[in-house]
């Protein structure tokens, strides 16, 4: 019985084996071509870790990611509240929101060159709108679906406006703001690699592009890709492991 | 304090006219103050608009990037709700699938840029597959939510009727499942429209991202380029709507909270 | 004097032989994060063709599992469920089990639900009993509009139909009334009683509010707290329409209360 369980727990990890063959046989077919075969990238990876080159890029990503991250939760999140807390600031800033929110924050790289040059700023502030924007409606979406019967009870219970924020609002609004952070953090990810491809030298977006213009080094452009995915697997996992702290976890009620 | 009068019907034209007005001023009198060269002022932008309009470029430009989402959502579309209403109904084989789809999902379309020309050269079809791989997993997994959270007394009154698995599945756990299912598609399809975007700036040679990177190659044409950002602003935002419309059917409007 | 029948053998062996639902030792055993619970020990019952009987006991005792065995949702740990004297295997048109009101599809009208179950038949058949049930239960008017578009009770009465549409031969229903004000349950239940003696199903009722088990049906089955166990069986011998004011239903309501051991002032 227990080795049936150890079987079955398996199955995923022979599921990604198999594809991972599949993978392997497919180039070594075909030979001549590009694309490297599982090991190859092995190789590459360990090729990155020795010369150092992974660590320093993948810092120089994350670092990226923080600052515009940081930068969009704390300037999205207050006003986020504020514009749902006011009917008013909600209807004069809604439609704005609305027109600015599709333009994709790639679409912002020539601005960004332009006003930031190529470097850090650029890809910051690219990450910076890339989650703004999120946040901001995630912020408005919350403030607006607290049940009326709280902020009255608060009210009823005597509370002034800062206690009120701080003892009713600010409880209701944290499940929904963390699922918006965690979904506003893979975007942030997700423009990061972009703006690295285009607009900076270095991070693991110019890994990529940088990989394959000088020398065709798909093994390590796949090595890169492979690194993107896991350490954006592990940011969601992590704040998702955010999310069940029980503190947190009052309004996941089943029924 | 949340405002205990209720607004008016008027002011729902009235304040977002007046937050327009003043942005668009302080826009315009940015630009003029610091005398930058650099930032167009939003009447150049009109004036830059109004020549993309008159230019038969743009609507060919429009056309390739609508085209390109149309058929990279539609595919991903296509596969990515049986799929996905397949992984929610067993949930054996979703077990076995999920980490690999979990582990390949972060990947960003755009780090797949370079092996998508390398297999497919710089074109159409390197857009394509990138749009359909930005899409795919997003409404897989929305599928599976779907099929997931129906609960549970709508699949034992479909049981309790007779109905055989394959029924149940059609009849019951489908249109349940549908509010959620249209969320993902919603959500996948922004992310297309963002992708494309990138796609075009870097694998393809027209398409309105192709546009803004090329406005600025030839010629800095910042007017051109920030027309082209208002312009994809503004498809995405209809786009939604459409999506928005879709939600408001009779038959999945239930799943869906409204405003009173 | 309320009939008083001993928990274990409330059946003799004829009944239990013709009865259209009987229960034999059923048991039910739960395993939850490492514990066992047991919910239903030693459940022996027959439902008569055409009888109304109630489940009565307190949240939780519990009777919603003992619906949904006989249901066939749920398989005994212990014991058998016998309809027509055949072992329940498992769901079954012709035993509807109605739920809160929140069985009804959301994504169906009035119409759709109704027609749920009737997918077999042509056209002019089901479109004949649509509109016979919706007559039955007072939707008329209504037939497109959707369940979000109706009130607590015409959702109620939406299932209902549904269940009834099929024509199966038992109806179950796990404390169909819970949702709804007061008034509207006294306008339900007269409803159900209505459709009961128009139809003659058999109906097996769960509840925990005692007036209404003593006004609707033929047989209360009082169950105690977990693990539940028949506690009495009780034969409402007064015929329909009740008067809930009458000394006789005063007498074997108080009887039940006393049974429960509550008190009579509050």
């Amino acid at each position: 019985m227990k080795d049936l369980n150890l079987l079955v727990r398996l199955r995923p990890v022979a599921f990604i084996v198999v594809l991972l063959a599949i993978w392997q046989v497919a180039v070594m077919m075909h030979p001549g071509q590009l694309l490297p075969s599982p090991w190859q990238v092995i190789g590459g990876l360990a090729d990155l870790l020795q010369h150092g080159l992974l660590f320093k890029y993948v810092v120089a990503s994350l670092f990226r990611v923080t600052w515009g991250f940081g930068l969009a939760v704390i300037l999205a999140i207050p006003l986020g509240l504020i514009i749902g807390w006011y009917h008013r600031a909600d209807m004069a800033l809604g439609p704005v929101i609305e027109v600015l929110r599709p333009i994709s924050p790639l679409a912002w790289i020539p601005i960004a060159i332009l006003w930031f040059g190529v470097g850090d700023l650029s890809a910051i502030f690219l990450i910076f709108l890339g989650c703004f924007f999120p946040l901001l409606l995630t912020a408005i979406n919350a403030v607006r679906s607290i049940p009326d019967v709280y902020v009255n009870a608060g009210r009823n219970f005597g509370l002034r406006p800062l206690d009120l924020i701080y003892r009713v609002l600010y409880p209701a609004v944290i499940p929904q703001l963390l699922i918006g952070l965690r979904i506003s953090l893979g975007v942030a990810w997700l423009v990061v690699v972009a703006a690295e491809m285009i607009a900076v030298n270095s991070g693991l977006g110019f890994l990529i592009v940088d990989a394959r213009n000088a020398g065709n080094r798909y093994d390590l452009v796949v090595a890169g890709m492979v690194v993107i995915g896991i350490i954006g697997l592990l940011l969601d996992m992590a704040m998702r492991s955010l999310e069940k702290v029980k503190s947190f976890r009052w309004s996941y009620s089943e029924d | 304090m949340r405002s205990l009068q209720a607004p008016r019907r008027w002011e729902k034209f009235l304040w977002p006219a007046v937050a327009f007005a003043l942005l668009l001023a302080a826009w315009h009198f940015a630009v003029i103050w610091t005398g930058t060269k650099v930032l167009p002022s939003p009447l150049e932008v009109k004036k830059g608009l109004a020549e993309l309009l008159q230019e038969h470029v743009l609507w060919n430009d429009i056309q390739d990037s609508l085209r390109r989402v149309a058929i990279g959502f539609g595919l991903a579309a296509l596969l990515g709700i049986p799929l996905g209403l397949t992984l929610g109904w067993y949930p054996a084989a979703n077990r076995v699938v999920n980490p690999a789809i979990q582990i390949l999902r972060p990947i960003s379309p755009i780090a797949w840029i370079p092996v998508a020309i390398l297999f497919l050269g710089v074109g159409d079809h390197a857009a394509t597959s990138l749009i359909f791989l930005g899409a795919f997993f997003p409404i897989v997994v929305s599928c599976v939510d779907g099929v997931n959270n129906v609960p549970s007394v709508f699949r034992r009154a479909g049981r309790n009727f007779g109905l055989t698995p394959l029924q149940l599945l059609g009849r019951v756990v489908f249109p349940a499942a549908l509010p959620q299912i249209i969320v993902g598609l919603r959500i996948a399809f922004g992310i297309a429209w963002l992708v494309v975007v990138a796609a075009e700036m870097v694998a393809v040679d027209s398409g309105l991202g192709y546009l803004i990177i090329d406005s600025r190659n030839s010629g800095k044409r910042y007017d051109l380029v920030v027309a082209a950002m208002l312009l994809i602003g503004i498809i995405g935002l209809g786009l939604d709507f459409l999506f928005r419309g879709l939600e408001r059917a009779k038959s999945v409007r239930w799943g869906f909270r409204h405003e009173s | 004097m309320p009939t008083q029948t001993a928990g274990q053998h409330s059946s003799t062996r004829e009944s239990v032989d013709t009865a259209k639902l009987s229960t034999h030792n059923l048991g039910m055993v739960f395993h939850r994060g490492g514990e066992t619970i047991s919910v239903l020990e030693k459940i022996n019952l027959a439902v008569a063709d055409g009888e109304f009987v109630c489940l009565l006991g307190p949240s939780g005792c519990g009777k919603s599992t003992l619906l949904n065995t006989m249901a066939g949702f749920l398989s005994p740990t212990s014991g058998e469920v016998r309809v027509d004297n055949q072992i329940v295997q498992g769901p079954d048109p012709r035993r509807i089990f109605v739920f809160q009101e929140r069985g009804v599809f959301p994504w169906l009208t009035v119409e759709g639900n109704i027609a749920f179950g009737l997918a077999n038949l042509t056209r002019e058949e089901r479109e004949r009993r649509i509109a016979h049930y919706v007559q039955m239960v007072g939707l008329q008017g209504f037939e497109k509009a959707y369940p979000s578009e109706l009130s607590g009770g015409m959702k109620q009465r939406l299932e209902v139909a549904r269940a009834l549409a099929v024509n199966p031969d038992m109806l179950l229903l796990d404390e169909p009334f819970g949702a709804l004000d007061s008034i509207t349950r006294l306008t339900m239940r007269q409803e159900l009683l209505r459709i009961w003696q128009t139809e003659r199903k058999t109906i097996v009722f769960v509840t925990h509010d005692i007036d209404e088990a003593v006004q609707l049906a033929d047989r209360v089955v009082v169950m105690s707290a977990r693990p539940a166990s028949i506690q009495q069986i009780v034969t409402i011998d007064i015929p329909h329409p009740r008067d809930i004011s009458s000394a006789r239903y005063l007498e074997l309501r108080d009887g039940i209360f006393a049974q429960i051991g509550l008190a009579h002032k509050i």
